[in-house]
């Protein structure tokens, strides 16, 4: 049967996906070492090291996300993230930085590294670098490949590859984004926050309701409408005239869509992927034991060959549509 | 979700009473205080977001609170009243709070689908829904800890059968196995 | 120590013919060192590649050093084919994906790009065993990393550099935002692309410029400038500041920045001479504040 890998933001979440059918739950500390640092989220010490033995327990493993890149002349702090994680009994750390897993190579050389999508691996060339230079055993691969390039990486690798099938949507190079600093100062890589929601305002004007970023307007729907967070790749733009183009406004990156790669957790057998990816560590328990629970039947039918369930999960997503995303090549 | 006025139409009448506002405030306060003694957590998650002061805005409801982390307070206030200061605000139907607080809704789809609606401090919010998950709260059972039995029997019978009836969520919701 | 001009490659997509005027221009410019390639889209490439070796030549001939770029994604069997004959071409190449690493011969020296994540020492530690001489850093870095990681290349003899001048390459996808502009999938483009020679603007709903997007890449729609910061830069042990090609009057560019460097204009005077020179243009200075990157600089 493929892993099933899921979120877990609060050791409430942790036992909500442990008790859905998770055979994997990965989460973060509280503080600036993983890439979702959410205020009132993620793990401390000891919730960390009780959630490893709950999950073990029922015989789940915990991996621990420390994949934002440390800060410069601070590294120490990542340092003790990895050497926390590795003491806590977690299965593995998924670690983006290429300093940072040198080190974890070196000092816990019996800790197994799996490769976060924040490294951007999207060839078999950089995955097999990492696994050369490092011993890399499992890569989270980036979600701009078509299931066909999938393929043919699995065929040029020796190592397992995780894919994200559900939740939010990175349109562009994962851990290679700029976007959330030019409008806040803060970003995925440094601080582990991507549109960050202290910089956030809704606001109601003129029978619209405003989401802002940065004081930047990102969306405007109309009032009672869904209010769609103001990730700025998925906000509304225009784009004015040229000499050659006429003037153009809407999503011009991504629609306010979340990914939802159900239908297409055979190909991905077929393709050689290991391991199936929940993205979601910012949402409720609620949401993860409902998320788990619908992905632990798929995988189930899927390893019977029986046809895929769809659309369980309309309600949970993000502006309420759903994506294949870059799965199909026809999204470039 | 079903959107019954029952659980309203109880509380109503008790917004008219002179005295019931004050009332209210301070049994939710003294609820909040059992909650943050047995929950220590909770105030740990919320971080910065300690000293924020957060605005309850339960439209179907006949009161707005403001609840104050830090100083562990809860005020009722009138609707027909000036909105007191606040730094943060959630609005929104009763069913959408309660669903949200005992596990049935996910906060960001109430929030994306617009059943609660976010003004002021962003982080503050996130960081309040994300305590109070992690909490695993059963208002039906805090509110059963604070009375003295057979009322707390009688408190989760009723619970129970307002729930059934309005189709409130009152209690934690847990996972089907 | 003085800081010295690196001119990074043509993130757009221009004709050879502009190509060709572009790099004969450079040659006679104070430019130390020019890196060529095409660094966006390998789409783009066989309109104008067969313009690189004439180009790469005359810049040697006048004295400047060069390098080859790599793509920034590389994805495709093509492009990895590609990024192997970079590196047989016998002049430096410098990396744009870590995955080019790869196709490095053994002990040869290689330069790194501003989108390859350098955030740490332990990461440029990693990269001078392998054989890196030169960084430019990520543009998003503030100045107290600059001057962590100035310090540690200096230790490990990695010349390092700070993006200087130029729209800021801020994310980059398998996406093409521009195809998608004229509802068209990156497969059937048409080259779109091409008609914006400094990218396609992209604005908020109430009209302020925001963005920029060029192919596959984001950028921001301010010029990113160190004009303020110059000074800082050179304090911190940076060794050149990048400029990043743009349309216009780029030789006005080029000459504005090395009087900078060479303490010729005042301080203050950088700042009011970009201005003169790109009318109408909006200069951000944030990342290396730590602020938010498009801060207007001032």
């Amino acid at each position: 049967m493929m892993e099933l890998v899921c979120p877990a933001g609060t050791p409430a979440a942790l036992r909500a996906a442990v008790d859905a059918g998770a055979h994997t739950v990965y989460c973060g500390f509280a503080d600036e070492t993983n890439a979702r640092n959410f205020p009132g989220l993620n793990f401390s010490r000891e919730e960390m090291a009780a959630g490893v033995d709950y999950a073990v327990a029922r015989g789940a493993r915990v991996l621990v996300a420390i994949n934002t890149y440390p800060r410069a002349g601070a590294q120490v702090v990542w340092h003790r993230a990895v050497a926390d994680a590795h003491a806590a009994g977690a299965h593995a750390v998924i670690l983006a930085d290429p300093g940072l897993i040198a080190h974890a190579a070196e000092t816990h050389p019996d800790l197994r590294l799996h490769l976060s999508v924040q490294a951007a691996a999207a060839n078999p060339d950089a995955i097999n670098l990492y696994a050369d230079s490092f011993g890399i055993r499992r890569v989270v691969l980036p979600r701009v490949l078509t299931v066909e390039e999938i393929t043919a990486i699995n065929r040029e690798i020796d190592i397992e590859t995780e894919v994200f099938v559900f939740g939010g949507l990175c349109v562009m190079a994962e851990g290679r984004c700029s976007l959330s600093s030019w409008a806040t100062g803060l970003s995925p890589n440094m601080n582990g926050v991507c549109s960050p929601a202290g910089h956030v305002a809704y606001a109601e004007t003129e029978g619209a309701n405003e989401a802002r970023l940065g004081g930047w307007l990102i969306h405007r729907t109309p009032k009672g409408g869904p209010a769609p967070y103001p990730t700025l790749c998925k906000g509304c733009f225009s784009a004015p005239a040229t000499d050659t183009a006429p003037a153009q406004t809407g999503h011009i990156f991504e629609d306010p869509v979340s990914l939802d790669a159900t239908e297409l957790i055979p190909r991905l057998h077929k393709a050689g992927v290991t391991a199936l990816k929940i993205e979601g560590r910012q949402r409720s328990r609620a949401y993860v034991a409902q998320v788990v629970r619908s992905f632990r039947a798929a995988v189930e039918a899927a390893d019977r060959g029986e046809p895929m369930p769809a659309g369980l999960l309309a309600k949970l997503t993000e502006g309420q549509a759903a994506t294949t995303g870059a799965y199909a090549k026809t999204w470039r | 979700m079903t959107q019954t006025p029952a659980l309203p139409r109880l509380l109503g009448p008790l917004a008219l009473l002179p005295l019931a506002t004050p009332a209210l405030g301070l049994a939710l306060t003294r609820l909040l205080r059992r909650i943050a003694r047995q929950k220590p957590a909770i105030l740990a998650r919320l971080g910065d977001a300690r000293s924020a002061r957060f605005l309850i805005d339960v439209t179907d409801g006949p009161v707005i609170l403001l609840i104050e982390p830090e100083p562990r307070r809860i005020t009722a206030s009138r609707r027909d009243r000036p909105e007191p200061v606040h730094d943060a605000a959630i609005r929104g139907r009763m069913a959408a709070f309660l669903a949200m607080l005992h596990g049935r809704e996910d906060g960001d789809a109430l929030f994306f689908s617009g059943e609660l609606a976010i003004t002021g401090d962003t982080g503050a919010v996130l960081a309040l829904r994300n305590a109070l998950d992690d909490a695993e709260l059963d208002l039906t059972e805090e509110l059963a800890a604070l009375s003295r039995p057979p009322l707390d029997r009688w408190l989760r019978h009723a619970s129970a059968l307002v729930a059934r009836r309005s189709g409130f969520v009152l209690s934690r919701e847990e996972p089907q196995p | 120590m003085t800081m010295d001009l690196t001119i990074g490659p043509v993130a757009f997509f221009w004709t050879a013919e502009r190509m060709r005027d572009f790099y004969r221009d450079l040659a006679t410019s104070p430019a130390r060192r020019v890196v060529i390639g095409e660094w966006v889209c390998s789409k783009r490439l066989p309109f104008w590649q067969h313009e690189i070796p004439g180009a790469v030549e005359t810049l040697l001939a006048a004295g400047t050093e060069v390098a080859l770029s790599t793509l920034a994604l590389i994805t495709l069997k093509r492009e990895r084919r590609q990024t192997a004959e970079l590196f047989a071409a016998g002049i430096p190449v410098e990396i744009a994906d870590l995955g080019a690493l790869k196709h490095l011969p053994e002990g040869a020296p290689f330069q790194v790009g501003p989108m390859v994540n350098v955030y740490n020492e332990g990461t440029l530690y990693w990269l001078a065993r392998k054989g890196a001489t030169r960084i430019c850093l990520p543009p998003e870095l503030p100045l107290d990393s600059v001057r962590v990681l100035a310090q540690a290349g200096r230790e490990a003899g990695v010349a390092v550099e700070v993006w200087g001048h130029g729209r800021a390459p801020l994310a980059i996808s398998g996406r093409c935002y521009h195809a998608r502009l004229h509802d068209r999938a990156k497969d059937s483009c048409q080259f779109v692309c091409g008609e914006d020679p400094d990218g396609r603007e992209v604005q908020t709903l109430d009209g302020k410029s925001f963005l920029t997007v060029n192919g596959v890449q984001t950028m921001g729609h301010a010029h990113t400038t160190v004009a303020r910061q110059i000074r800082d830069l050179g304090e911190a042990g940076v060794s050149a500041i990048r400029i990043s090609p743009q349309h216009g009057d780029f030789a006005a560019i080029i000459d504005i920045y090395d009087r900078a460097l060479r303490g010729i204009s005042p301080p203050g005077a950088t700042l009011t001479a970009l201005g003169a020179a790109m009318p109408g243009a909006a200069f951000a200075d944030g990342f290396l504040a730590g602020a938010p990157g498009l801060r207007p600089a001032r």
